[in-house]
């Protein structure tokens, strides 16, 4: 592993020297999401007894900013070095396909908890949170991150532009962030539209994150995280394949 | 002798399109070595196969004995490659894209011979500058930066000078030809042919994914060539003898085609004979363009 840590050092410097635009715009983003949801809709809408609707939404916010931040760098980052070429420089060094998965993974997670922190501690300041079960909030935050960042490495391996990236964003990522019960809970849905959230990765990550909060969730905890790991293992291999065969990397 | 890099048989095919049509050959440690061709001959295909950029349809690539596909940690540590793309990353000073390079080789300790690099290649002024500022020169030597700084022993050169002024050309020019006198292996790829015919000990002429030629540049140089002899005399007729050797001639001037220099005793003995009196002479050297010219034609 002897390219890894300065292919990863390279990641997290390309994020860190714009960080006004991968970090604090996202960040912002959340609060305004907050703001508008939580303030327009509190006292109408109350998933949990116990919970006020902007306790709600939080950690739902916190885990789309991981979730969203960590597709969008390494996605962004592989498709900038496709198309401007210098990923030539990574492909004549002796890197090998789990070192270069490993360090853009590790830093798109990163990345999404660098965010999420972010937006956790700006949230903080408007809503009381409590934290039941931390281990499970790490855990989930981690895995989440982790399937992003490679889902973005699928996404920056198959594009040849940035639309294309834009597209996957837009009409995949998301649909998906946004229907996986961020803004509620899917018991709140019609039955079909319950079961159709029950085949939605992100749902599990969403909600197995809001447990470690308030130790109150729509599917067991445990159940989520066994989506949610056969989902990371799943989805690595494939981008391991992808990786070790050279598909559109290499001709 | 140590082979640098060794092809055998490598194919390349793109879907219908065969870039590559069964290319062999073989580059001594320490050679300067040219590989030329008209644009599509697939120099640039053979030079990614090397690299690993690519991968062959069938055949065998080897760096300093190293398999470029089931042993491609030590080839690609073996190899620098400048592209011929003046590509760059965006968010980067030049020491910072230098420093990540060495890194990706597992150097984290190179900054000495870095240093050593940005000197030599006159980057010493814009090293904490970011790769956007610098101008299209300054690019082009951080790209050859990029490919020394893991101090490789062979380095492949792809169309280097392709747009660059003359100073800097000469300057590059100077600086890899330093490389090779201190043991590295040089190859090179380019358009301009009295660069290959200045540099080049060795060059192979690709075309449509063959190699049509293959030797030393002395040789092809003599083979295909041979010498111009250019004569002025003070009449207007030749002796017959000479008639078959003729490129031009008129109003007693006349351009001779000579084998090697031993032709032009014979020439000078036909013309004694003859009478006729040598008002000028001229020899001129053999031409790679010439050459490359001539053998383009013939396959």
């Amino acid at each position: 592993m002897a390219s890894f840590p300065t292919l990863l050092y390279k990641e997290l410097l390309r994020f860190w020297k714009v960080g006004f635009q991968t970090v604090a715009a996202p960040v912002l983003t959340a609060l305004l999401y907050l703001v508008v949801f939580a303030y327009a809709l509190e006292g109408r809408m109350r998933v949990y007894d116990q919970v006020s609707y902007a306790q709600f939404l939080v950690p739902g916010l916190v885990m789309m900013s991981v979730l969203q931040n960590a597709f969008a760098n390494s996605s962004s980052s592989l498709i900038q070095s496709k198309i401007t070429g210098n990923l030539v420089f990574m492909l004549l060094a002796p890197i090998s396909y789990l070192e270069f998965f490993s360090a853009y993974v590790l830093a798109s997670m990163i990345r999404g908890l660098v965010v999420g922190a972010g937006v956790l501690a700006v949230t903080v300041w408007f809503v009381e949170l409590r934290v039941v079960a931390p281990l499970w909030v790490i855990a989930y935050a981690l895995l989440g991150g982790a399937i992003l960042g490679g889902l973005g490495l699928i996404a920056g391996i198959w594009a040849d532009r940035f639309d294309q990236i834009a597209a996957f964003q837009n009409f995949v990522i998301l649909p998906l962030t946004f229907l996986s019960g961020v803004f509620y809970s899917i018991r709140s849905l019609p039955e079909f539209w319950q079961q159709a959230s029950r085949l939605n990765p992100f749902f599990y990550m969403i909600d197995g994150f809001r447990y470690g909060f308030f130790g109150i969730s729509d599917v067991p905890p445990l159940a989520s995280l066994a989506v949610v790991a056969v989902s990371f293992v799943l989805l690595s291999t494939a981008c391991l394949l992808l990786l070790r065969s050279g598909y559109k990397l290499r001709q | 002798m140590t082979i640098a890099i060794e092809a055998l048989n490598v194919e390349k095919r793109y879907g219908a399109l065969q870039a590559l049509a069964g290319v062999s050959l073989s580059v001594a440690e320490g050679e300067f070595f040219g590989l030329l061709g008209p644009n599509g001959a697939g120099k640039t295909t053979l030079i990614s196969i090397i690299a690993g950029l690519a991968r062959a349809s069938a055949g065998e690539v080897r760096v300093m004995g190293a398999d470029v596909v089931t042993d491609y940690r030590r080839a690609r540590r073996m190899l620098g490659v400048v592209p011929q793309e003046l590509v760059f990353d965006p968010f980067f000073t030049v020491r910072e894209t230098l420093r990540i390079q060495s890194g990706y080789y597992g150097l984290r300790d190179n900054d000495a011979w870095i240093d050593e690099v940005i000197h030599h290649l006159d980057l010493g002024a814009r090293a904490d500058a970011n790769m956007r500022a610098l101008s299209g020169g300054m690019k082009r030597r951080v790209l050859v930066a990029q490919a020394l700084v893991h101090r490789p022993p062979v380095i492949v050169l792809d169309e280097p000078t392709a747009g660059v002024d003359v100073e800097l050309r000469r300057g590059l020019w100077q600086f890899i030809r330093r490389l090779n006198r201190d043991g590295h292996t040089i190859v090179l790829t380019t358009h301009y042919l009295e660069e290959a015919e200045e540099l080049c000990d060795r060059i192979a002429m690709l075309k449509a994914g063959r190699i049509v030629a293959l030797d030393s540049t002395r040789n092809l140089l003599g083979t295909f060539s041979g010498l111009v002899l250019r004569l002025r005399l003070d009449r207007e007729t030749l002796p017959e003898g000479l008639a078959a050797e003729v490129l031009s001639g008129d109003a007693g001037h006349y351009a001779l085609r000579l084998h090697d220099h031993g032709g032009l005793e014979l020439v000078l003995r036909q013309l004694r004979e003859a009478g006729a009196t040598i008002r000028e002479l001229e020899l001129e050297p053999p031409d790679l363009e010439e050459v490359f010219l001539r053998v383009m034609r013939k396959h």
